[in-house]
């Protein structure tokens, strides 16, 4: 095979472009004030389109779950949207849709979140039926029902769905099983199960409360107009102010720990790589975030560039601290095929050392400064993604400037606060190895470059005879 | 609201618009090649897409892994991807950053062959290899976007064949099908470039002469067959897939006008009254007031070309059986055919349709998308602008002169998983060993 190497558009630059000079960017002002009866309001007047997103957020998230009701966060929030002030779900629906306005109700692990985009004009109409949902819900007993139903269709899937269940048994495998992370977000079948319309009710009564709750108006919205319609539609919502949560988030479960969950003849394993991690308020926060764009966070990292751009094992591999108020997991995740599972394993563990014993290089380490810092912008184009800026804000109660000092913060880190975060917060000797995939083939790969024999178990988490 | 657009053509070829927005600093570049995999020829499934990962593997100037370095040193986002009839490649940078964009896919566009080499080639096969078997091989009903449209096309079309490719056909890619590909689909007079964001006018058109301007413009491509099809396919089509999937799931593809016609919006508004959010047909009937579905969308494949399809996805909840599942959804089709659509329906679709619009037209990577895809299909980025009227002229009876002829039985194209097991053996019994916490 010969290629030409001639050039045959001659005359066009062969050396790649210096930048311009940058312009200034700042992330969008926004104001805080607060109602009387203790609701928060941040607004960030973005006129650039005729579109606003208002988020309301509220301490109703899976961490504040009573014991033995995992999933009620989760259900509670999805019920919002299915009668509330006299219209069942379907009216509520039609009222929402037939004004183009999109409404969402969930919860995560640390809040509940009703998040709503409208067109400008739309935006009263649509703010005053998630003050409907909000504040009056009806949790009508046959849509906790439907919804239950529909969650438990949802973990059934997850059985035959290899990276839902392969995130699930790494949660099972990192936290000791006391902990709520150690379970699904939005409860496993049998708490799921065991949830009634009484303890919706209850849950809603205790955490949906205006001390605590806070609306976050992102877009074509003036501080004026966003203060008095909060005003009119929740300035007479009376409650109490919330119970402390229940502790017990997030202890690990300590060790090492080898599983294989089967799935026989997978073409591929779906592997997690890793142990509890840290607090979103870590000291150690930056130094982390770049540590982890160097090692799997970015396309171009030690992980991805290995497995994928050398190896050919996979088509992504990555890496991540998931950020909640307790101690989210640090995971390696990637899907490779069934015949290299070990080889690949065997890479992880290595690049997670390498990133322990010696410091990155300065190019390493300028590559993903330079990435974080001038990808700031961008991530802030739209309402949602504003408005979601913010929230983060609210809910690990960073300081009023966070996003004015992030790039500056990000161009601070060094190799040396690399090497240190690195040092504290991988822990090789506390790594959970999860693999979904065909036990005959993998089980005995993963079992060679680990030392650890593997637990082999079903979807459901029962063991395997071997 | 109304985007600004400017347009030039360089003398080989190459169509390009400009859009400017100084909201932010950041700027977007896109390119469409109007290639995809309705190109291939017989036996090379899956190169167009194969190819389009040969692309972030350098050029003359570009090193191996610079291209996707060089962007996020830069603090910019990038990728492509491969459809049916069109391959598009973007990066969102800093303003200041923009010539560096255009340097990389002009070194590309012009440039590539004398960077590709057996080893990257087999190295972007493994890849590809890996991601069929994560998007599909390994997923529950992963294989559904490859059998829809081999059940929805007759064989000699060209939208038949898997976009992905099959195992073999990409074992067989070699680097004189990289070189051939190359030089008769990558050249500048079958592609647009879109910029859009903070620039300025006279800059960038100097910056985009300067970069692409010497490469030279193509010997032309083979024509596409005609690809015109018949309104309906004329019979039920059903195809049944025992698949390793807990619970049934029902896709139906109806053939649909093509995209852009004034047609293709009644049905895209059909869709919408059918499948999208809660407040849809499907939605109302199956999920909530039958209880037989989980879930229920429905979409277009917004083709340009041929024909289009409108398809309906539902699942089955949990202890429904794939007959119960179908004879509900067909039930509410032949209920529409008979009933036709309301106008507070239609009125629905395009209140949430127009909304969508513009939450879309928020982002610069988004807005240069639409730009190089109304000029690759129509040669009129200026249509992006006219999108929100011509679904606001969209009325029910347009939509049930759509239905009455398209949502009729012998227009009805079924893939049907079914779990491999027998539907009595899951449920209830699977979920019950779940340990408590």
């Amino acid at each position: 095979m010969t290629v030409t190497t001639s050039r045959p558009g001659a005359g066009a630059p062969t050396a790649k472009p210096a930048p311009a000079s940058p312009r200034d960017y700042h992330f969008p002002e926004f104001e805080r004030r607060a109602l009387a009866n203790g609701i928060q309001l941040l607004v960030a007047p973005v006129p650039k389109l005729p579109l606003v997103t208002v988020l309301a957020i509220v301490e109703a998230g899976a961490s504040v779950e009573p014991r033995g009701q995992q999933g009620v966060a989760a259900l509670t929030a999805r019920l919002l949207l299915e009668g509330a002030a006299g219209l069942d779900g379907a009216a509520l629906a039609d009222r929402f849709e037939s004004i183009g306005a999109s409404v969402e109700a969930r919860a995560d692990w640390d809040v509940a979140t009703v998040s709503l985009t409208a067109l400008r004009e739309r935006l009263p109409d649509a703010l005053s039926l998630v003050r409907d949902l909000l504040r009056w819900p009806e949790f009508p007993e046959r849509e906790v029902q439907r919804l239950k139903e529909q969650r438990l269709a949802e973990l059934l899937q997850q059985l035959a769905e290899p990276r839902g269940l392969a995130d699930e048994q790494f949660a099972h495998a990192a936290y000791d099983r006391a902990a709520r992370y150690a379970w699904p977000e939005e409860g496993d079948a049998a708490s799921v199960h065991a949830l009634t319309r009484t303890d919706v009710t209850a849950f809603y009564a205790a955490r949906y409360q205006p001390a605590g709750t806070t609306l976050i108006f992102a877009g074509d919205v003036t501080m004026e107009s966003a203060v008095a319609l909060a005003e009119t539609l929740f300035g007479d919502w009376a409650g109490v102010r919330p119970a402390p949560a229940p502790i017990g988030i997030d202890q690990a479960q300590p060790g090492k720990l080898v599983r294989v969950v089967a799935k026989a003849d997978a073409p591929q394993s779906e592997l997690r790589i890793g142990h509890v991690g840290v607090r979103r308020t870590t000291t150690d926060y930056f130094d982390i975030v770049v540590m982890n764009a160097v090692l799997g966070g970015l396309f171009s990292s030690r992980i991805n560039l290995n497995l994928r751009e050398v190896h050919g094992y996979t088509y992504g591999a990555f890496s991540a601290f998931e950020w909640r108020r307790g101690a989210g997991p640090f995971v390696v995740q990637t899907a490779v095929k069934s015949d290299v599972t070990g080889a690949a394993v065997q890479e992880i563990l290595n690049e997670i050392e390498r990133m322990r014993t010696a410091p990155i290089s300065d190019d390493e380490l300028t590559l993903a400064t330079s990435y974080l810092d001038g990808v700031f912008p961008i991530r802030y184009e739209t309402t949602a993604a504003i408005a979601g800026a913010l929230a983060n804000l609210v809910i690990h109660a960073l300081p009023e400037n966070y996003y004015d000092v992030y790039r500056a913060k990000v161009r601070a880190v060094t190799t040396a606060g690399i090497l240190r975060a690195a040092e504290r917060h991988l822990q090789p000797d506390q790594l959970r190895v999860v693999v979904v995939g065909d036990p005959e083939i993998v089980a005995p790969l993963v079992g060679a470059v680990t030392g650890v024999a593997p637990e082999i178990i079903t979807g459901n988490g029962n063991e395997v005879a071997t | 609201m109304h985007i600004p657009i400017e347009t030039f053509q360089l003398p080989n070829g190459l169509s390009v618009v400009l859009s400017q927005d100084h909201t932010a600093p950041i700027v977007a570049v896109n390119l469409w090649y109007h290639v995809g995999s309705a190109n291939e020829r017989p036996g090379r499934t899956g190169f167009a897409h194969l190819f389009e990962h040969m692309l972030f593997q350098g050029s003359a100037d570009v090193g191996l892994n610079e291209h996707f370095e060089s962007i996020q040193r830069a603090g910019g986002t990038l990728n492509g991807s491969t459809w049916l009839d069109r391959t598009n490649y973007y990066e969102t940078v800093p303003s200041n950053q923009l010539e560096l964009a255009l340097w990389l896919e002009a070194n590309r566009m012009g440039y590539l062959l004398p960077a590709m080499t057996q080893q990257k080639l087999d190295t972007q096969r493994d890849v590809v290899q890996n991601e069929r078997r994560w998007s599909m091989d390994n997923q529950p009903y992963g294989t559904w976007w490859e059998r829809l449209p081999a059940l929805a096309f007759p064989p000699e079309h060209p939208f038949h064949h898997s976009l992905i490719g099959s195992m073999s056909d990409l074992d067989a890619a070699s680097l004189e099908d990289i070189a051939t590909f190359f030089s008769t689909y990558y050249t500048p007079d079958n592609a647009v470039l879109s910029i859009a964001g903070d620039f300025d006018l006279d800059e960038a058109r100097d910056m985009v002469a300067r970069h692409f301007g010497a490469i030279p413009r193509g010997a032309g491509k083979p024509p596409l067959p005609d690809m015109s099809l018949p309104v309906v396919f004329g019979k039920p089509l059903r195809e049944v897939v025992p698949d390793d999937v807990m619970l049934p799931r029902l896709f139906i593809a109806f053939r649909s006008p093509v995209f852009g016609t004034d047609e293709y919006f009644a049905a895209s508004v059909m869709g919408a009254i059918l499948g999208l959010k809660k407040g849809s047909r499907f939605h109302r009937t199956l999920v909530r007031e039958q209880q037989v579905a989980a879930e229920a969308t429905a979409f277009t494949y917004d083709l340009a070309k041929g024909s289009d399809l409108l398809v309906v996805d539902v699942t089955a909840r949990p202890g429904v059986t794939t007959d119960a599942l179908e004879k509900a959804v067909h039930t509410e089709l032949d209920r529409i055919v008979s009933e036709g659509v309301t106008e507070e329906e239609v009125a629905r679709a395009i209140a949430l349709v127009e909304t969508d619009l513009v939450i879309t037209l928020q982002s610069a990577g988004d807005r240069a998308d639409r730009l190089s895809m109304f000029t690759t299909y129509f040669g009129d980025p200026g249509l992006v602008n006219t999108q929100a009227e011509k679904y606001r002229a969209v009325t029910a009876d347009r939509v049930n002169v759509f239905v009455r002829e398209r949502l009729v039985s012998t227009n009805r194209a079924s893939l049907v998983f079914v779990p491999r097991e027998p539907e009595e053996a899951v449920g209830q019994s699977e979920l019950a060993m779940a340990e408590a916490p």
